[in-house]
């Protein structure tokens, strides 16, 4: 509380003049940016309970079937997933570097660059992504009126990929989403909009990025590597 | 100066503010409407009951009535009523605020709840829906002919824009407060819209999943709750009602918010037990979230399960009752006046009370399998819903409406009115426990001969209720016009909202306040410790 008020008695800055970027409700440029992250924040909350859903369906299929789900896992293909695992950890450290770059006051060029990396990641992940739905496609494996399986559990197998294509379609979507924000956190920036002094957007934008990262750590093991051991 | 409803002339002026009190006005529009949709439906339901035939619809016609009342009153009316109007308006004039943290969020999550409210329109113009607005499957998946998809997006969408209003209200509160204003001096309101805001975003993804995979299930074929997959019907109804239990919660405790400071305002005292109240909420919230078995007693959930959630359901009655305990003792002793807010929150310590206990009832796992899905739970639910939630949110319209639209409603119109709704809800709704007590069960458009008396009974008592509630709009609607202009403070009461002008500025306040107390701090000033 005693932190509170005292940021709010040095309403205008350092300099006595308001920061260009400080909206008029807010009393200075610290409140602002707390507001901001205590923001995303609470909406990743928000969406650790939205996949949280999911994640419970799938605890209890898989303790229900767990001969069956084995026998679907075996279908997806490791290689792609552990790939794109990597890109995705190195597309985090991309973001990292990026909203470092415009924390320390790096040029514009330079913040621009870590986000285009980061976005070429991202859209990597989407490119290999889509060839492994492709593969579900051509083999019959997508859950509905074409579903085709010749091992031992075809109705479990068909839950297990209806779970997978809700999960990583909405994780995937989620991806879609990051690219654009990327696209004008980019734009933003090569207007030379972010600087050491007001750098929020790019640092929540991180944020989201980083989530949808983790939420892809606990996809991979859960669908790609289950009894491989 | 110009007041917030001077400050800028026009339609775009509105579409696009964004100042916290004019989209306050713009949800206040959108959910009045949605309420006497809702209401006609509910119209209907009773028409249809006046007599033990099914004369005036079909079995299916009555399906999509109750279920688009439902959808419509709960997730368009009951839910966003007193946060998105009264708590939008008045939460950061509470705590000293020029507006809330996002307020380009706030007017989005106006565009969110308009949009979700058209795919349930086009729904219910294109033919309804007809699986209740619980939307349980394998009915709504694989059964169910009617525009589950449309309906069950607009659910989807619309939960959106209670995410961001609790987004917004919990961001708000942590980082928005004036100097001064320490948690424990928070008006009991704010407190209660900051536990509204923790059960809005925790539960509401969690529905938002449920009903887009129900969607998905029927648009994609991805089977998640298809039991010919070895999907898990019940799976859903866990789900499901982890959200839809607290979210009871999301709209009774703002309600709650309201009579704390009504039932202070009216008594010109100081709440008892300040902390406890506050507290009680943010129990109910956390309590709220582990009781969601009791809606699956019968469904096939394991007897252990039942008699874990029925214990975890009692134990929230207890912040409800210890409420209810605190406003009485307010009270006690108080200079009590009784205009129109009082009025209505009596009304709902009464029926809130009488909701409240039956509710122990259901949590009572033999009894309930006796009263399950008997209008025993209809009633039970409406007591709690529309004896308590819409009270409170008629208590609240009536005691800031000065504030918010700068004029004076007529009081004895507006006694009158809190008179006919008090009488004509408990004409329509105790009947109903009678009802489910002797085996009617919900649902079903006809129903044996000796329970005419009942329900004509009911009937007429709802046709009492309609009248009260169109007496407020017509009479909130001519103050606008031929009211008396309202001062600062017309009551006499203490807090933030009422030192600044009927109707106030846009900025709020002109200097940012410092708090140096709790608001209705009537008695000679003492500051009470957290303990007290």
């Amino acid at each position: 509380m005693a932190a509170d008020g005292h940021a709010r008695v040095a309403a205008e800055g350092a300099h006595g003049v308001r920061h260009p970027r400080l909206q008029h409700h807010f009393d200075d440029m610290e409140q602002q940016a707390e507001a901001s992250t205590l923001g995303m924040w609470v909406f990743l909350v928000t969406e650790i309970m939205f996949f949280g859903g999911l994640f419970m369906a799938y605890l209890v299929y898989r303790t229900q079937m767990p001969d069956a789900f084995r026998e679907a896992s075996h279908h997806l293909d490791i290689t792609l997933g552990a790939t794109n695992t990597v890109i995705l950890i190195v597309s985090s450290l991309t973001m990292a570097l990026a909203v470092r770059s415009a924390q320390t006051g790096q040029p514009a060029k330079t913040q621009v660059g870590w986000l285009v990396a980061t976005m070429v990641f991202g859209a990597a992940f989407l490119g290999i992504k889509a060839i492994e739905y492709t593969e579900k496609f051509r083999d019959h494996i997508v859950p509905g009126p074409f579903f085709e399986w010749h091992g031992t559990y075809p109705r479990g197998a068909e839950m297990f990929y209806s779970l997978y294509f809700a999960m990583t379609g909405l994780h995937a979507l989620h991806m879609v989403v990051g690219l654009g924000i990327m696209t004008v956190m980019a734009s933003l920036a090569w207007r030379g909009r972010f600087d050491d002094t007001y750098y929020t957007p790019i640092e929540v934008s991180g944020l989201y990025w980083h989530f949808v990262d983790i939420v892809w750590i606990f996809l991979f093991p859960l669908l790609y590597l289950i009894g491989r051991h | 100066m110009p007041n917030y409803l001077t400050n800028g002339h026009g339609l775009a002026s509105w579409l696009l503010t964004k100042d916290h009190k004019r989209i306050a006005l713009l949800y206040l529009a959108s959910i009045t409407a949605f309420f006497f949709l809702g209401g006609m439906f509910a119209f209907l339901i009773r028409l249809e009951l006046l007599t033990p035939a099914g004369d005036v619809m079909t079995s299916e016609s009555y399906n999509k009535m109750f279920t688009m009342h439902g959808v419509v009153m709960v997730f368009f009316f009951l839910i966003p009523s007193i946060p998105a109007v009264l708590g939008n308006f008045f939460i950061p004039i509470m705590i000293g605020a020029k507006d809330l943290a996002f307020p380009r969020i706030n007017l989005l999550s106006w565009y969110v709840y308009v949009l979700g409210g058209l795919f349930t329109l086009v729904a219910a113009l294109g033919g309804g829906v007809d699986t209740g607005w619980t939307f349980y499957t394998p009915y709504s998946t694989a059964a169910s002919n009617t525009h589950v998809i449309t309906a069950g997006l607009g659910v989807f969408i619309t939960g959106f824009s209670s995410i961001l209003t609790g987004l917004n209200f919990i961001v708000t509160i942590h980082r928005m407060r004036a100097p001064g204003m320490t948690w424990f001096r928070l008006p009991l309101f704010v407190w209660s819209h900051y536990a509204t805001s923790l059960i809005m975003i925790l539960g509401t993804p969690v529905i938002a999943i449920t009903v887009l995979l129900v969607a998905v299930e029927r648009g994609l074929h991805l089977g998640i709750f298809d039991p010919a997959l070895g999907g898990d019907p019940i799976l859903f109804q866990h789900l499901f009602w982890f959200y839809s239990h607290p979210a009871v919660y999301i709209m009774i405790l703002p309600a709650m918010g309201v009579i704390s400071e009504v039932v202070q305002a009216f008594s010109r005292k100081n709440v008892f037990g300040y902390s406890f109240v506050a507290f009680s909420s943010l129990a109910i919230a956390i309590i709220g979230f582990l009781v969601w078995g009791h809606h699956i007693f019968v469904a096939g959930q394991s007897v252990y399960a039942g008699l874990i959630f029925s214990i975890l359901s009692f134990l929230v009655a207890i912040p409800s009752a210890v409420k209810v305990f605190n406003w009485t003792a307010t009270i006690y002793k108080g200079s009590v006046s009784f205009d129109a807010p009082m009025l209505y929150a009596f009304g709902f310590l009464g029926l809130f009370t009488i909701g409240g206990l039956t509710g122990l009832f259901l949590a009572t796992v033999g009894l309930d399998v006796h009263v399950h899905d008997t209008y025993f739970i209809i009633a039970h639910f409406h007591y709690i819903m529309v004896g308590g939630a819409i009270m409170g949110y008629l208590a609240g319209l009536h005691y800031w409406w000065p504030k918010i639209s700068g004029k004076m409603y007529p009081e004895g119109w507006a006694r009158f009115a809190a008179l006919i709704v008090f009488v004509g809800f408990n004409l329509t709704f105790f009947p109903q426990f009678v009802l489910g007590y002797l085996g009617m069960p919900r649902r079903y458009h006809v129903y044996p001969p000796e329970f005419q008396v009942l329900n004509v009974l009911s009937t007429a008592g709802a046709t009492v209720l309609a009248v009260g509630y169109l007496l407020p709009m017509v009479y909130f609607t001519w103050s606008i016009f031929a009211g008396e202009k309202a001062p600062m403070n017309p009551w006499g009461v203490k807090g933030l909202e009422w030192e600044i002008p009927s109707p106030p500025p846009t900025e709020n306040f002109v200097v940012s306040p410092i708090v140096t107390h709790r608001t209705h701090q009537y008695a000679p000033s003492k500051e009470v410790g957290i303990g007290g």
